[in-house]
């Protein structure tokens, strides 16, 4: 088959470096070939793969030889569960230099040094929660991933961020090939969790391609640095995963979003009672003055 | 060629403007204007603008003013260009400031100081390789009196924090070290770069000796704003101290850390460049009570203005120091002048230069009985067009960033003797057959200021307007009308 390339992105803390390594995992487990691409500074998009803190990274090997340039490809890939290949593009310490350069870097130098063979089956680019900047954008350009889900839950601010990640796949996907593949569901028990991410996904003009419910083996194959594919395979969690690869090796909803105006999707909220209707009488009044 | 009127030179803005697009066309109208002695400046010209885009400007960054025309030139400090390579490089030893000293041991102006940027840099910060940087400098350069860190673009990006690099080697190393925040994309012009220039000077450099003794005499100038380009400065230098002042200080060519630091001691400061510098003589007004005076070197005229004008804020010693000095060089610049008006009466000249010489020469033109039929700033302000409408002739053309398209069709029309820009301007009008003199660098000449520098300006003047070469070579386009009629008597 020819190589996918993928683009996770979502809230940050919303659980997309932890989906990401589990339906990576359960793809090899299917026999494909698979590489995550991680582009975060903090570079945790790989450990549960390799059972390793984090990664040595591109950029942090970078730094150490000179340049980019003196690099191989083998220094910066690592080979774990299941033949994963695995690459961090690593980055700053909050507050210095320039990450999303850090992203960029790392991206280029996979393509010149040939990482994306033709053997692979996929490519999953991790990326950070927020797309703060152009190099955060870089996995989204041109040639690079065409499929992106986001990972959301039933959260106001997950669904808020989901949304303006649409937005921003809007303007690659008028000039370029990226399509929105759909919204992962990754629970936190929140009511009627399902229902509210369907009528989402329905908004945007996508798909809710799974619901991924929330189960404490997760944190107790993290804690091992696992995935619940490789700590415990018989457990009903793996097969919540396994069904997730299946429907994205399966997947051939791949659309241009449709992102939804910020008071439809407050609406959205508060006909699903997760958003109160706002008092307009109360705005900007002090306390002593609602007193009064 | 007769003058253009006032109709003439509007319908001449009218007919370059034609060509614009609308928008572009609206814009650019500002920027061109008739000179009416009667309007306002403020009205007439609009200046201080971004620069349209599409359109081939002249003008620099503000990495360029700071860098390049403020911080440069200061002789004894070494100056880092932080970020990649190439901003540094190119502009090395780019301006002709010159300077007393031995390169490499007491005097930096021509080396190349650079944290040289790679991905590393980018993306880890390049604060350590910067604190690297000035621990070398210390050992390898350990004459040099301070540092300043001139940030090229990237810095402002990646917010590297060079304001505490700097104070620790201050620290550290017990010298100045100063950091400015000039990064290019910054404001429309060089012109930022050298308010922000000025402003880390007041920050940084100002007061640093205010405790310190110093022995003051009541004659004590500063010079500010002469770059000492070919020699500037020192031909301006000599004529101050000749009629009784002492010049403490010289703002920026061939200057020291020294002479800046010990600046607020003066009684006058006297300011050349008004654009460049004008901010931290304002400051040095404000926080000290030292005033602040304009003058022009250029040309007889001008520089007798200007020295009895300096003389009023002093007693009489200076007022007759001044008197001397006239006397002792009029016979000087009256053989100059004999010699050179006659070769050069009712030549007509269009400028098109920097900070403060689209006006300022225009005097020493005129002592040699030329005339400036066209004027304009790279990066002027208002207040720099105030000061010009005074200076130009009535119904003569003012052009505010001139684009190159602009420059050219107004040369091709106005047809002046001479035109006087910069290096990226000259061959394309010697080509056009129109002699042409580089004012931003002299063309390798200078200097110009002074007495002494208006007679190698006189010189220059003649040199290229009378040159022999205009007469024998006939431009291609000319040469096509006469070879016509010899081919068809083959």
């Amino acid at each position: 088959m020819a190589l996918r390339q993928c683009a996770i992105y979502g809230k940050g803390g919303i659980g997309k470096s932890t989906t990401t390594q589990n339906l990576v995992a359960a793809l090899a487990e299917m026999g494909k070939k698979v590489m995550i691409v991680g582009c975060d500074p903090k570079a945790d998009s790989t450990r549960l793969i390799l059972h390793s803190k984090a990664q040595t990274s591109v950029m942090a090997l970078a730094a150490e030889a000179g340049s980019v340039e003196d690099l191989e490809l083998e220094d910066v890939l690592s080979v774990g569960y299941g033949g994963v290949k695995c690459v961090e593009s690593g980055g700053p310490e909050p507050g210095v230099g320039c990450a999303g350069r850090g992203v960029i870097t790392a991206i280029n130098f996979l393509e010149e040094e040939g990482a994306y063979d033709e053997d692979l089956d996929f490519v999953f680019y991790d990326v950070l929660g927020d797309v703060v900047c152009g190099g955060f954008a870089m996995p989204i350009r041109e040639n690079k991933a065409q499929e992106i889900y986001i990972v959301c839950s039933g959260e106001m601010m997950a669904m808020y961020a989901a949304n303006n990640i649409a937005k921003g796949i809007v303007k690659y996907a008028n000039s370029g090939g990226v399509r929105l593949a759909g919204l992962i569901c990754n629970s936190r028990n929140t009511d009627r969790e399902d229902e509210l991410i369907i009528a989402l996904a329905e908004r945007l003009g996508t798909q809710m391609i799974h619901f991924v419910p929330r189960d404490n083996a997760v944190q107790h194959a993290e804690i091992r640095r696992m995935t619940v594919i490789e700590y415990d395979p018989t457990h009903k969690q793996a097969d919540e995963y396994r069904t997730l690869a299946r429907k994205v090796f399966e997947n051939k909803k791949f659309v241009i979003p449709t992102p939804i105006e910020m008071e439809e999707l407050e609406s959205l909220l508060m006909e699903f009672g997760i958003m109160e209707q706002e008092d307009e009488t109360i705005v900007g009044k002090t306390a002593s003055e609602l007193a009064a | 060629m007769a003058a253009l009127t006032r109709e003439e030179t509007e319908a001449l803005i009218q007919e370059v403007l034609e060509v614009y697009p609308e928008k572009a066309q609206k814009d650019r109208a500002k920027h061109l204007a008739v000179n009416d002695h009667e309007a306002n400046a403020k009205k007439c010209i609009t200046s201080n603008r971004k620069s349209l885009p599409g359109v081939m400007t002249i003008r620099g960054c503000a990495y360029a003013g700071s860098k390049g025309v403020v911080w440069g030139p200061i002789k004894d400090m070494i100056h880092i260009s932080h970020g990649p390579v190439g901003c540094g490089q190119y502009s090395r030893a780019g301006r002709r400031n010159y300077y007393v000293g031995v390169t490499g041991v007491n005097a930096f102006g021509e080396m190349n100081f650079t944290s040289d940027f790679q991905e590393r840099d980018i993306v880890f910060g390049g604060d350590k390789k910067l604190a690297k940087l000035i621990d070398e400098i210390e050992v390898l350069f350990p004459l040099n009196k301070g540092i300043s860190v001139q940030s090229e673009c990237p810095i402002g990006l990646i917010g590297d924090d060079i304001e505490a690099v700097s104070k620790k080697a201050t620290a550290k190393f017990g010298k100045t070290v100063v950091p400015v925040r000039c990064e290019g994309f910054r404001g429309v012009s060089q012109s930022l770069g050298h308010h922000i220039a000025n402003d880390a000077i007041r920050d940084w450099v100002i007061g640093n000796r205010d405790a310190k003794e110093f022995a003051s005499t009541p004659y004590d100038v500063a010079i500010i704003g002469d770059y000492n380009i070919g020699g500037d400065a020192w031909s301006s230098r000599i004529l101050l101290e000749e009629m009784g002042l002492r010049v403490v200080a010289q703002w920026s060519g061939d200057g020291t850390l020294a002479e800046m630091e010990n600046t607020p001691k003066v009684k006058l400061n006297l300011l050349h460049c008004y654009r460049s510098m004008n901010y931290i003589s304002r400051h040095m007004e404000e926080k000290y009570g030292i005033p602040w005076v304009e003058y022009n070197f250029f040309g007889p005229t001008k520089v007798e203005e200007s020295l009895r004008k300096i003389a009023t804020y002093f007693d009489d010693t200076i007022k007759e120091g001044a008197e001397r000095v006239i006397a002792k060089y009029k016979a000087m610049m009256d053989a100059v002048i004999a010699k050179y008006r006659p070769r050069l009466e009712g030549k007509r000249v269009m400028l098109y230069v920097g900070g403060l010489r689209p006006r300022h020469v225009i005097g020493a033109y005129e002592d040699l009985g030329m005339e400036v039929v066209g004027t304009g700033y790279e990066f002027a302000h208002n207040d720099d067009y105030e000061r010009t409408v005074k200076e130009m002739g009535n119904a003569t053309l003012l052009y505010d960033d001139v684009t190159g398209f602009e420059f050219e069709e107004f040369v091709k029309k106005v047809k002046p003797d001479l035109v006087g820009s910069g290096i990226k301007e000259k061959f394309i009008f010697q080509k056009m057959g129109i002699p042409f003199r580089q004012m931003h660098s002299w063309d390798y000449s200078g200097p110009y200021h002074g007495y002494d520098g208006f007679a190698i300006f006189a010189r220059d003047m003649d040199m290229t307007l009378n040159n022999p070469c205009w007469k024998t070579q006939t431009p291609p386009w000319k040469k096509n009308d006469d070879a016509a009629p010899l081919a068809a008597a083959a």
